[in-house]
């Protein structure tokens, strides 16, 4: 498949990743984690327990981070699971990368919702960008994945980048917000217009007295 | 128009603090201990007196499936309450507004109803890509906890409840309640068969009861304001007020809560400044979230948008994730995207399923450039009807009647580009 993840050789992914360990913060994290289940039951924290491994994979190559196969069989151990299943876990859920990706994982939604508002001008401005569909630009700093409905849909179309969602785009926001992560710097996280959430654009139409202040309507029962 | 006083969830657009202190001040949290007081079945009878259907899009009334709970534990087995806050459906994004800007309600909620249905904890399954939404519930869960309103004797009820929040990792079946219960035991998502339901053998094997985001939020404010006030909402068996989301060709995408039964035309008109270009220029609209069958312009307008109503007109209310689409829309293309979602949302499990979403989606491209036969469209419906009901879990069906609408009301408009790309189909001449 041409979109398969391009994984990388097993002997220099285990010569790099073969002594893989928690940090002392991530430690704490993860047990945490565990304790948020019943004794006995530690399976249920693999989810984020991967999600902790590929955060501090992520940090120490400065990249959104993966998960080589070597970590996986660390989480396994940690967890005291056979390997398969935690593969299963990691293979199953999309937002685990079997390949490393860039410093920024450029994820464009493009399901219908954001398709009708334009989510084809959005998909268009990265690949004028040089950013090619599951491919990491060869300087490193961006992945391309075009992503199934984020659940912004009110506030399409949208893209999320690493932690951060941007919303309301157009083909010239989409440059800007592409441009000012290239220099270094953070864009305007949330709508790119000027709106408040999910709010429709040009003032709320319910509810008015929130806007200036914490309104009780208790009062008014 | 629902009065400002009526809605339940006054911080809907986050304009003030989401925290523990601006939520008191809105009423949340608010002589929780005297709620509980009322005891377990009283509270179950009020909310099933306050007709409250499940939000998450299947309907199904609150109140009874919590009386589904074993009301003691024979074997020692605890029950649980998960929340579903995974939410994935395309066009939904409701849940998310509660989360990230009125926490403390979801909160709440879970401690009344785990209470009424005699559980030990909640889990509130958040999906992955919510990063924000998780580190605002993790940090609302903890406020709640330092405050004394979770763990042991909570809200100074005497009863120990937990709240715990579990990230997904991006799964859209995840959604399905089984499912939700396979991937927070560690497990891919893959659905369970069902029976048993999950109320009898749940997650670890224990009764467990499945709820909405939006259904548990709604709970204090309900028993604080009594059944009849949510019931004074509504036609008969829609009671109550929503959260829809309208996204697509109108002017003002927005998520805003609203009296059930609404019309489209009031809901349009009233919160997103029409449709787009006027309502002359309305193509078709998706109701209930991407699982629902399209219904034509004509349809829609003055349709109320509520279970029933939608029922009526071909539909369903799903979530009110209300995908508006104009005059300027390729409508198979729309409906062919939805295809690709569900061929990659599909878990894999049930064959009809696994092999019929991505059939299903490569005939829907042909039908889109009109590179296919005019036999492919029936040969499509007739896939569609033998994937429908043929899978352990809704998926199927959710991948079958977005194409099933779409031949129903918009076949010229295939046979159009199909007729285009070949040209018409050669007269026969009769043989002399």
């Amino acid at each position: 498949m041409a979109d398969a993840p391009q994984i990388p050789d097993e002997t220099e992914v285990r010569a790099r990743w073969g002594d893989f360990e928690w940090t002392p913060a991530n430690a704490i994290k993860a047990k945490a984690y565990v304790a948020r289940y019943p004794d006995g039951r530690q399976q249920s924290a693999v989810m984020a327990l991967l999600d902790l491994a590929q955060r501090q994979v992520g940090a120490e190559t400065h990249t959104q981070g993966w998960l080589p196969v070597p970590v996986i069989e660390f989480v396994a151990a940690q967890l005291d699971m056979p390997f398969m299943r935690v593969y299963e876990v990691v293979t199953f859920y999309t937002m685990y990368n079997l390949a490393p990706v860039g410093r920024y994982h450029v994820q464009v939604c493009g399901t219908t919702p954001c398709m009708l508002r334009g989510s084809d001008d959005v998909l268009a401005a990265c690949k004028n960008k040089g950013l090619i569909k599951g491919h990491t630009t060869p300087d490193g700093l961006f992945t391309l994945t075009e992503v199934e409905c984020l659940g912004a849909c009110a506030n399409a179309p949208m893209v999320q980048i690493n932690d951060d969602n941007y919303e309301d785009l157009d083909y010239d926001k989409t440059i800007a917000v592409l441009d000012t992560l290239a220099a270094g710097e953070q864009p305007k996280i949330g709508p790119q217009i000027d709106r408040q959430t999910s709010c429709p654009e040009g003032g709320p139409t319910t509810l008015k007295e929130m806007v200036a202040g914490n309104h009780d309507y208790r009062g008014a029962w | 128009m629902l009065a400002d006083k009526d809605r339940i969830f006054t911080n809907l657009y986050g304009f003030q603090d989401w925290g523990l202190d601006g939520a008191q001040v809105r009423g949340d949290w608010d002589d929780t201990k005297g709620l509980m007081a009322r005891g377990q079945d009283a509270i179950i009878e009020e909310i099933k007196a306050s007709g409250l259907r499940g939000r998450g899009g299947a309907g199904f009334p609150t109140g009874m499936k919590w009386s589904f709970m074993p009301k003691e534990s024979k074997d020692g087995r605890p029950s649980f309450l998960v929340i579903n806050a995974d939410e994935s459906e395309p066009g939904s994004c409701k849940d998310r507004e509660i989360i990230r800007h009125d926490p403390h309600k979801l909160i709440e909620g879970a401690l009344i109803a785990g209470f009424a249905m005699r559980a030990r904890a909640a889990y509130i399954y958040i999906r992955g890509e919510y990063i924000y939404e998780v580190k605002v519930l993790e940090a609302a869960v903890a406020q709640a906890y330092e405050k004394g309103f979770l763990g042991k004797n909570a809200s100074g009820s005497g009863y120990d409840f937990d709240v715990f929040v579990h990230r997904g990792a991006g799964a859209y079946i995840c959604g399905e309640e089984t499912a939700m219960i396979e991937s927070l035991e560690g497990k891919k998502g893959q659905p369970r068969l069902k029976p048993p339901f999950p109320a009898g053998a749940g997650l670890y094997g224990c009764p467990t009861t499945v709820n909405n985001v939006e259904s548990i939020a709604v709970v204090p404010t309900i028993l604080r304001r009594g059944a009849a006030w949510f019931a004074s909402f509504g036609r008969d068996g829609n009671k109550g007020t929503k959260l829809y989301q309208i996204s697509g060709h109108v002017n003002k995408p927005c998520v805003v809560e609203e009296e059930m039964g609404i019309s489209f035309k009031d809901l349009i008109d009233t919160h997103c400044g029409g449709i787009r270009g006027g309502w002359d220029n309305l193509l078709a609209v998706i109701p209930g979230g991407s699982s629902v069958p399209l219904v034509p312009a004509a349809q829609i307008i003055d349709a109320p948008m509520d279970f029933d109503g939608l029922k009526a007109v071909g539909s369903g209310l799903g979530t009110a994730a209300v995908i508006v689409m104009d005059k300027s829309t390729d409508i198979v293309r729309a409906i062919s995207r939805l295809s690709y979602f569900y061929k990659h949302e599909s878990c894999g499990q049930c064959t009809p399923c696994r092999e019929g979403t991505g059939w299903m989606w490569r005939v829907m491209e042909r039908l889109r450039t009109g590179d296919a036969e005019i036999g492919e469209i029936d040969m499509l419906q007739e896939v569609t009807k033998q994937v429908e009901g043929h899978t352990i879990c809704a998926l199927g069906d959710a991948a079958a009647w977005p194409i099933q609408g779409l031949i129903k009301h918009f076949r010229p408009e295939i046979e159009r580009r199909i007729n285009e790309k070949h040209g018409a189909a050669p007269v026969m001449e009769a043989a002399e």
